[in-house]
């Protein structure tokens, strides 16, 4: 694997040549914001934090989704993109109902993380306020729709690392919704292992565990990326 | 099946008409106003006259005057008929014979046919779509036959990069460098895709030409199939136009019986099976990711590209995804030769387009002009101007993804950099007038609502920023926005078009900001005013 340097915020950096814009950057530790992203799961490039600006390309680039290339030149943090950045976030705020004051993850919540950094102080657009459902079906488990950012790491670690695929996508724009088998209750949905492996992917509070109250909810993502590494990397 | 064979097959076509061939239009737009009873009424009239041995009447595709329909022609006198009504057959009959007739019609001189170009279309209203015979007897086919056994892939692309021809789905991309890129890329399979999945409102040139030609668009996918190396093409039509399905279905079962299409086509060793696939309903299923992911079994959501669908398309293999207007135009090049082809247009814009002119204008339907013809010259002149007089304020075109052009600027000429300057898109043809009386502070609200309605909901920016924008434009239109909601508006405009995944959300901001750019004061003229009280006064 042949190794490609190339310049991170003006910083020279090297990486493998089958890395993403992201992996490079994290291991020269540049962060890059991201949501969608999980190490262990495959990229989407859906949540379009992780845009840069890549020299001789008019368009933004997601980092999670593009290779890295000899002689690359990347911006990751100029006032373009961290305006950007905190839109984005912003509208994330504005399209369901996150009130961290009740949510089971505060404190441990990818989102709220988020706002903090990319300086959010408040909501630029209107409230959407939807009608979202609780389904507290499943013994173990519940999800709140009021909180999910529709990232699909969850969709992707049952489909991907379990192999099962009983969540899934539903409708579309801002009325799509996570279903788990053919939308039926999760507490119905028979394909369902109960191995708890959207809860570790969830950013939000969305999945989480029956019994925890607010803040109580920690859990540890990279664990998604710990089994994927143990299958692949027999000794 | 050998070129003689199509030449007996045209033979025996042509020796089997009637002297007297009458063209009924039975395609969707004619259908709806009751052109299958005034064909079935028009038989009957022939059959009631004794006229059987002499007059034939043919159902025949889009003759493009939609606004005028039902239509019917007479082939050997050019006569046209407008607006027809079923009990108006046997009229029709007998003025065949010097019978007096009042049926209202048409006129071959107006410049609504004058100025046209028929190259995609040239065989619409011509021929009966449902009957292969009648496309070998215009030529069908042949245009196969050369490329099979006189040219190679590469040469066959070469012709294709030098006639100029570029994609009709909207973006204008090179149609050669594309077919050049797929068949240069490895791979152990490769698939040829037609998009019909034509969704923009106002548009409706993909369903006619696959209603009225379906065989003109099999020639040219088995052509690029064999440019790029592939054995297998799909048709992505969606689900809401089931006659064009209908018709291609009968189209591929015809093909393949004369071994037109399948395996070791005219005996050579070049294999080629079509399939149908059936959109769903969904507008982004149009972007070619989305399509991919679609016919793969899967949502129909976009992916980030690149890697591009030429490298990395359908199950990962190559692919080739060409619009239903741009397959339309493959064969004639073939046939006429790139530099023919290369001759028609502009500089960078080559040949013709196929436009469907709706809104308020007095001619509406459709339209096939030499790229490089002024929109003042469609509006006015084969347009006729808007139905009661009232002045043309400005055209949209490239449906949700594409913008207003006002009035002032209608003498740009249609082609794709020109209308991209005023700040629209060629779009895939959809061109609605609008007059003086037209609210675009509501037509961009329409035509955020139908982005929002349509956004798959992957990526954040298009999924709740389209959502945003709506509202926003709600507020406008209701006179409680303030200049800083109009700000915001702006602001959400920037933010999609530069942070969105796929061209659905990058380009949603397109109407709003073009009618911004040409219309402001009616954005502004909503604003609420800032209410200031005198307390000084008293």
């Amino acid at each position: 694997m042949a190794a490609r340097t190339l310049t991170i915020n003006g910083t020279l950096i090297s990486a493998r040549s089958n890395e993403t814009v992201l992996e490079a950057a994290r291991e020269a530790g540049i962060s890059i914001p991201t949501l969608c992203h999980l190490d262990g799961l495959s990229e989407v490039g859906a949540c379009r934090l992780c845009l840069v600006e890549i020299a001789g390309s008019a368009k933004l680039q997601p980092a999670c989704h593009t290779t890295v290339t000899e002689g690359m030149e990347v911006q990751t943090d100029t006032p373009r993109l961290k305006a950007h950045r905190r839109a984005i976030v912003e509208l994330l705020f504005a399209e369901r109902n996150h009130i961290c004051a009740v949510c089971v993850a505060s404190g441990h919540c990818e989102l709220q993380q988020l706002a903090v950094e990319v300086g959010m102080s408040h909501v630029r657009y209107e409230y959407l306020s939807p009608d979202c459902s609780v389904d507290i079906s499943h013994a173990r488990f519940g999800i709140d729709h009021n909180r999910c950012v529709l990232c699909t790491r969850c969709v992707r670690a049952c489909d991907e690392v379990e192999g099962v695929h009983t969540w899934d996508i539903a409708g579309r724009g801002t009325n799509a919704r996570l279903i788990t088998d053919l939308n039926v209750p999760w507490g119905e949905a028979t394909s369902c292992t109960s191995c708890g492996k959207c809860l570790l992917a969830c950013p939000t509070g969305a999945i989480f565990s029956r019994g925890s109250t607010v803040a109580e909810l920690e859990r540890d993502a990279s664990r998604i990326a710990t089994i994927v590494a143990a299958r692949n990397e027999r000794w | 099946m050998e070129f003689q064979d199509l030449q007996i097959m045209a033979e025996q076509e042509r020796s089997r008409r009637k002297a007297i061939r009458i063209h009924c239009c039975t395609s969707s737009g004619c259908q709806a106003s009751g052109a299958l009873e005034l064909f079935h009424q028009l038989q009957a009239a022939v059959e009631a006259a004794g006229q059987s041995e002499r007059v034939d009447i043919v159902g025949v595709g889009c003759m493009g005057f939609c606004g005028q329909g039902p239509m019917v022609s007479v082939e050997a006198d050019g006569v046209l008929f407008e607006h027809v009504r079923p009990e108006q057959a046997p009229e029709i009959i007998a003025s065949l014979d010097g019978g007096p007739c009042n049926v209202k019609q048409g006129d071959h001189a107006h410049p609504f046919f004058a100025r046209q170009l028929h190259i995609v279309r040239r065989n619409g209203g011509v021929i009966d779509p449902e009957r292969i015979e009648e496309y070998i007897a215009v030529g069908g086919y042949q245009a196969l036959y050369h490329v099979l056994h006189e040219m190679s892939p590469a040469e066959v692309i070469d012709a294709i990069t030098r006639s100029g021809l570029r994609g009709r789905g909207g973006a204008g991309y090179p149609t050669g460098l594309k077919w050049a890129t797929v068949a240069k890329s490895p791979g152990e399979r490769k698939f040829v895709i037609c998009n019909g999945d034509e969704g923009d409102p106002g548009a409706f040139m993909d369903r006619s030409i696959l209603e009225s030609d379906p065989h003109l668009i099999l020639e040219g996918m088995s052509i690029a199939a064999y440019a790029v190396g592939a054995d297998q093409g799909y048709l992505y039509v969606r689900g809401e136009y089931p006659l064009a399905i209908a018709r291609l279905q009968k189209a591929i079962a015809q093909a393949r019986k004369h071994d037109l299409l399948g395996s070791q086509i005219f005996d050579t060793s070049f294999n080629f099976r079509v399939d149908i696939r059936v959109g769903a309903g969904a507008f982004v299923c149009g972007e070619e990711t989305a399509l991919i992911a679609s016919i793969e079994g899967r949502r129909g959501q976009p992916r980030p590209r690149p890697p591009y669908p030429a490298e990395h398309g359908l199950w990962g293999y190559p692919t080739l995804i060409n619009n239903v207007e741009t397959f339309g135009n493959i064969a004639p090049i073939i046939t006429n030769g790139a530099d023919w082809y290369a001759g028609i247009g502009t500089e960078r814009s080559k040949g013709t387009k196929v436009f469907a002119l709706t809104g308020k204008v007095r001619n509406t339907g459709l339209i096939e002009v030499p790229m490089g013809m002024t929109i003042r010259e469609i509006v006015e002149e084969l347009g006729g101007g808007t139905p009661d007089g009232t002045p043309v304020k400005g055209v949209q075109t490239g449906g949700p993804s594409g913008g207003c052009i006002p009035e002032a600027l209608f003498d740009t000429p249609v082609d794709y950099e020109s209308l991209a300057e005023v700040g629209s898109i060629m779009g895939s043809g959809g061109m609605v007038v609008m007059d003086a009386t037209t609210n675009m502070v509501e037509i961009a609200r329409f035509y955020m609502e139908f982005c929002m309605d349509e956004s798959c909901g992957k990526c954040v920016p298009c999924r709740t920023g389209t959502v945003q924008m709506y509202r926003l434009l709600s507020k406008i239109s209701a006179g409680q926005a303030t200049a800083a909601d109009l700000a915001t508006l702006e602001q959400l405009c920037h933010l999609l078009r530069e942070t969105s995944l796929c061209g659905l959300g990058q380009s949603a901001p397109n109407p709003v900001q073009s009618t911004l750019r040409y219309f402001r004061e009616e954005y502004e003229r909503l604003l609420r005013k800032r209410v200031t009280i005198n307390l000084t006064s008293r």
